[in-house]
Parts: structure tokens; C-alpha cells; sequence
């Protein structure tokens, strides 16, 4: 299997590549002897809900990585779809959201999704953490 | 513009070499195993190129053996030569074959399919610069070793192997195997010691190199049609008269019994044709035709890694240039992992290669970089471009000029790379 249009798309034309200066919360996956690496921004900010109560959401989200093409896609389409979610809706994505909003990826490129989800879901309970304490 | 710098892969075919096969589509089509008119004219087209082959190699018409390709010539060699020595009464656990790391996986897969049978096997380690240490060898080889296979050149860094010392060190110690067993009393000397044999995958080699297997000491040696501007699909073994060696593949007979299937008459005129276009070198020195070749390939090789190194940082060129085809310019661009830029460049109209792990859907990078002593996060960052005897230096200028912006956007990605 080649990679979808939409892979091809968002690594050529990446969303919220970079860096947050002043991040509430930052998760980085994988290790350089792997061939991946993603590092997640994210600013975190209060709402209302629509039962009138307090939630914490994503308000920005930026990402650096190195890796393959299906990294960099993964990165990118992850950033697009958790960029306004609560916190307990990002803690719910799954590494098949990704895939699936991706058009799919190549068998061998399916663990790219995986560190994608985690380095989001670990800069959220670091955060969660610094907070509680 | 479409740039090709992906030779090592595959290279198109020659027009020439087109031109000579086309009649062998439709016109002369005949089997070339039939007696009558239709099969003897197939025929002919054949012995032609057996004879350009031939030439080329410096060896008899009756040491070819055409197959489906390199691939196919190794299992052959190796398979079909232990094989061979089984029939004659040795087994598995009394043969001892030498290989290097940094061979092809048709060399490697086939060594460990009979490492599974018993047979047991050495896998030599190479220097820094890909090539395999002479020394290395010698210290290996035991009594009962019966096989050494070794690549003539590197398909991933363009190494040279030292193929004629090999030869030569092999051929010394089978003399003396000989003249020992010579020395012996015929009452206690037994049966005459297997002397070993010594294959070479040369599908790297023969666009560049004298492939002349007297004067390079060579019993086998495996190449392939369409890495010297011939077809795909077709490819030979070169088979000293007198190695043992039994067919894998049953059927009909062909080739002296040791290929059967209906010739691919077409593929085989296509490759005597490309093999006659490289023409015949003398005592071991490359051909005209080779040496203009190298000469121009070269030139925009070193032009090449000269603009690479100067324009992008943290470029590491992985090819020993004093000791490789001129076609091999194998870099390292530190920060960004090798599919990313292959992926790039290719969006830019520039084919090239990689042996990083996400290109070749396994976990670890290539194990050439890997034997060399480059360390897998390097090896991660790996960029194989392989020129051919079309490319221009102008070419070159069009890939720099993809290559530096595409450099500093993936590097900006990567977290770790400083800025």
C-alpha cells in the first residue's frame, strides 16, 4: 500500500508545525534510534462546557518531529483533530482516529499513529499531574 | 524535469539494446529448444549473446548459464553447489561457507537457509569504508570450508571489494590442499579434498569493472540484465567447467541441465546486447567504452559530493570515493530521517534511495551501514544517490537547488536538531 493523498497532503503542507513558547503541557515519544521522534505543544485553557461547567481544552496545539513521511502526516492530522478538544475528549483518541482520518496507512507505518497518540496523551497527564500537585 | 540518480536500483534500457530485441517479440519468436526454422532463428539470437556474454566474462560459451536474474544466479551458486557436494557424499554439517556482512539479502537469505540445513556458516565483517578486509578472510577459512561468496561491489555504498586478491589467496590454499594431499601416500590419503570455490555477485560490478573471471580468479559469478542498461527479468551464472553444481529448478533440461524453463530469448538478446556495448577489457583493465564512462560518471559524482558537503550542513559522505564506482554518492544528512527526504525530492521530480528503516518496512536500517560501523540513528538519516552514464551536472544543480530547502524545513521539524 502507497501512501493516501491526504498523508501526501499533510506532509507537504504541514498544520501547526512548530513550537509553543510558554506550553502549559509538552510530550515527546520515541527515540532518534527508532528513526521517530514527536514532541507535542499544547496550550490549555478554561471553558464552560454545555452543562455550564469548567473544562479544560485545547487551545493550541504545535508539533515538531522527526520521521518518515507517515510521522510527520500523523503529527500534522493529530494536531488538527485535537485543537479545541477538552481534555477528556484528547484522552479518548485512539491511534485508529488518526489512521482512519488519513485515508490509512501502510501496514508497517500503523506504529507512527501509535507515538503520535502517546506523545498527546503523555503531555496531557504531565500536565494533569504538575496540576493536581 | 524528471532527474534519475536511482541507478543502482534499476537503469533504463539502452536503446540499442532495445533495438536488438525487438524482432524477438514478434518476428522471431520461435522457442528456441525447437528443431525446426521458428526455434533455430531464437536460437541463434541466443548463441549470440551466450558468445557476447562470454566475451565479456572471458570464459567459454559452455560456463554461461542464463536465469531470471541475479537473484535467481545466487541461490543457484550457493544452493545448487551444496547441493551438488551432498550428491558427491559430503553433508550439511561437514561444510563450512564464508560470506561477508554487507552482502545482498539474496546472498544473505540464501547462506541462511543452509546455516537451517546444518551447513555452518562465517559472515565476515567489513572495514569503515564497506570493504572487506583480506586479512579477515584468511583468518576464517578452515579445512573444511568449501564455499566463499563475496560481492564485487556494494550495492548501497559503492564499495570495491578486492576480488582478484581473494581469488588469488583462494587459489593458494587450494594448491596446497593439493599438493599436501599429493605429498600423501596413495594407501593413506583417502579421496582428493574439495578445493573452494569462489562466487561473486558481480551485479554492481560490470557496468564499471573487467569482469574477466580468469584473471580475477573467479568459479562462479552471478549478474543481472537490467543494472547495465538491458531488461529486467533476465540474468546469468557464470560457471567454471568443473564446479559442481546441481539445477533447483526441474523441467525440461535447459542450459545444460542445470536451469530448466523455456528461454527468455528476448531478456537474453537484450543483455548480450547491453553486456556488448561495455565491450572487452584486456588484462584485467576496464574497456574503452567503460572507461568513457567512468571517466563522465565520475566527473558529475565528485561534483556532486563536492556541492552536497558544501551547501548542506551536517552532511557526512558515506562512500569512499578513492575506492568505489564512479556511480555511488552515499550521504548521511544528520537531523532527517531518510524516507522524509526521498519523499521530498521526489516531489521535486528527483528519484533517489535510502536505507533507513521506514523505506524498507522493517524496524532496523540497512545492515550494510550497520556493518560499516554507522550508528543506527545515522543510519536513519541515509541518502543513496546513484548516478548513470545519461546524468549531468546541471541535473546535479537542479537537485541542490531541491536539496537545500528541503533540508532546512524537515531539520526545523525535528525537535532534537539544534538551531
Amino acid at each position: 500500500m502507497s501512501y493516501s493523498q491526504k498523508v501526501l497532503d499533510h506532509f507537504k503542507n504541514p498544520r501547526n508545525q512548530g513550537s509553543l513558547e510558554n506550553a502549559d503541557a509538552v510530550g515527546e515519544e520515541g527515540n532518534p534510534v527508532c528513526g521517530d521522534v514527536m514532541k507535542m505543544y499544547l496550550d490549555i485553557d478554561k471553558r464552560k462546557n454545555n452543562k455550564g461547567e469548567d473544562e479544560e481544552y485545547i487551545k493550541d496545539i504545535k508539533f515538531e518531529t522527526l520521521g518518515c513521511a507517515a510521522a510527520i502526516a500523523v503529527s500534522s492530522a493529530l494536531t488538527e483533530m485535537a485543537k479545541g478538544l477538552s481534555l477528556t475528549e484528547a484522552l479518548a483518541l485512539k491511534k485508529d482516529d488518526i489512521v482512519d482520518d488519513l485515508g490509512g496507512l501502510p501496514a508497517p507505518k500503523v506504529h507512527c499513529s501509535m507515538l503520535g497518540v502517546d506523545a498527546l496523551h503523555s503531555a496531557i497527564k504531565k500536565y494533569q499531574l504538575r496540576i493536581k500537585n | 524535469m524528471i532527474i534519475y540518480f536511482d541507478h543502482s536500483a534499476t537503469t533504463p534500457v539502452d536503446e540499442k539494446v532495445m533495438k536488438a530485441m525487438l524482432p524477438y517479440f514478434s518476428n522471431t519468436f520461435g522457442n528456441a529448444s525447437s528443431i525446426h526454422t521458428f526455434g533455430q532463428e531464437a536460437l541463434s539470437g541466443v548463441d549470440k549473446a551466450r558468445q557476447q556474454a562470454a566475451d565479456f566474462l572471458h570464459c567459454s560459451v559452455n560456463e554461461i548459464v542464463f536465469t531470471s536474474g541475479a537473484t535467481e544466479s545466487d541461490n543457484l551458486a550457493i544452493k545448487g553447489f551444496a547441493n551438488a557436494l551432498r550428491k558427491k557424499g559430503k553433508q550439511y554439517k561437514d561444510m563450512h561457507m564464508i560470506t561477508s556482512l554487507v552482502e545482498h539479502d539474496a546472498v544473505l537469505e540464501t547462506f541462511k537457509e543452509l546455516e537451517k540445513k546444518g551447513v555452518s556458516v562465517t559472515y565476515i565483517k567489513v572495514q569503515k569504508n564497506g570493504v572487506v578486509d583480506l586479512d579477515d578472510l584468511q583468518k576464517v577459512i578452515k579445512d573444511n570450508t568449501v564455499l566463499v561468496s563475496i560481492m564485487w561491489v556494494n550495492s548501497e555504498v559503492g564499495a570495491i571489494m578486492p576480488i582478484r586478491e581473494i581469488g588469488k589467496t583462494i587459489k593458494k590454499i587450494n594448491d596446497k590442499r593439493e599438493s599436501d594431499w599429493k605429498k600423501m601416500r596413495v594407501s593413506e590419503r583417502g579421496i582428493k579434498p574439495e578445493p573452494i570455490i569462489f562466487h561473486t555477485d558481480a551485479t554492481q560490478a560490470v557496468n564499471f569493472l573487467n569482469c574477466d573471471v580468469k584473471w580475477n580468479y573467479i568459479d562462479m559469478l552471478s549478474m543481472s540484465g537490467h543494472k547495465i542498461y538491458g531488461p529486467k527479468g533476465v540474468g546469468l551464472l557464470y560457471k567454471k567447467q568443473g564446479v559442481p553444481l546441481l539445477s533447483l529448478q526441474k523441467g525440461g533440461h535447459h542450459e545444460n541441465n542445470l536451469r530448466s524453463g523455456t528461454l527468455n530469448v528476448t531478456g537474453i538478446v537484450g543483455m548480450g546486447a547491453a553486456l556488448s556495448l561495455l565491450g572487452t577489457g584486456e588484462m584485467g583493465e576496464a574497456s574503452e567504452a567503460q572507461k568513457n564512462n567512468n571517466l563522465k560518471i565520475s566527473k558529475v559524482r565528485d561534483y556532486l559530493a563536492e556541492k552536497v558537503l558544501k551547501n548542506i550542513p551536517d552532511a557526512i559522505l558515506n562512500t569512499d570515493i578513492t575506492n568505489s564506482t564512479p556511480s555511488h554518492a552515499h550521504f548521511s544528512l544528520l537531523g532527517i530521517e531518510g524516507e522524509s527526504i526521498l519523499l521530498s525530492l521526489d516531489l521535486e521530480g528527483v528519484a533517489v534511495s535510502t536505507g533507513s528503516a521506514c523505506a524498507s518496512g522493517s524496524l532496523k536500517p540497512s545492515h550494510v551501514l550497520l556493518a560499516m560501523g554507522i550508528a543506527v540513528e545515522v543510519a536513519h538519516n541515509s541518502v543513496r544517490i546513484t548516478l548513470g552514464k545519461n546524468n549531468t551536472k546541471a541535473e546535479v544543480d537542479k537537485f541542490i537547488k531541491a536539496l537545500i530547502p528541503i533540508c532546512e524545513r524537515l531539520r526545523k521539524m525535528n525537535p532534537l536538531y539544534k538551531k
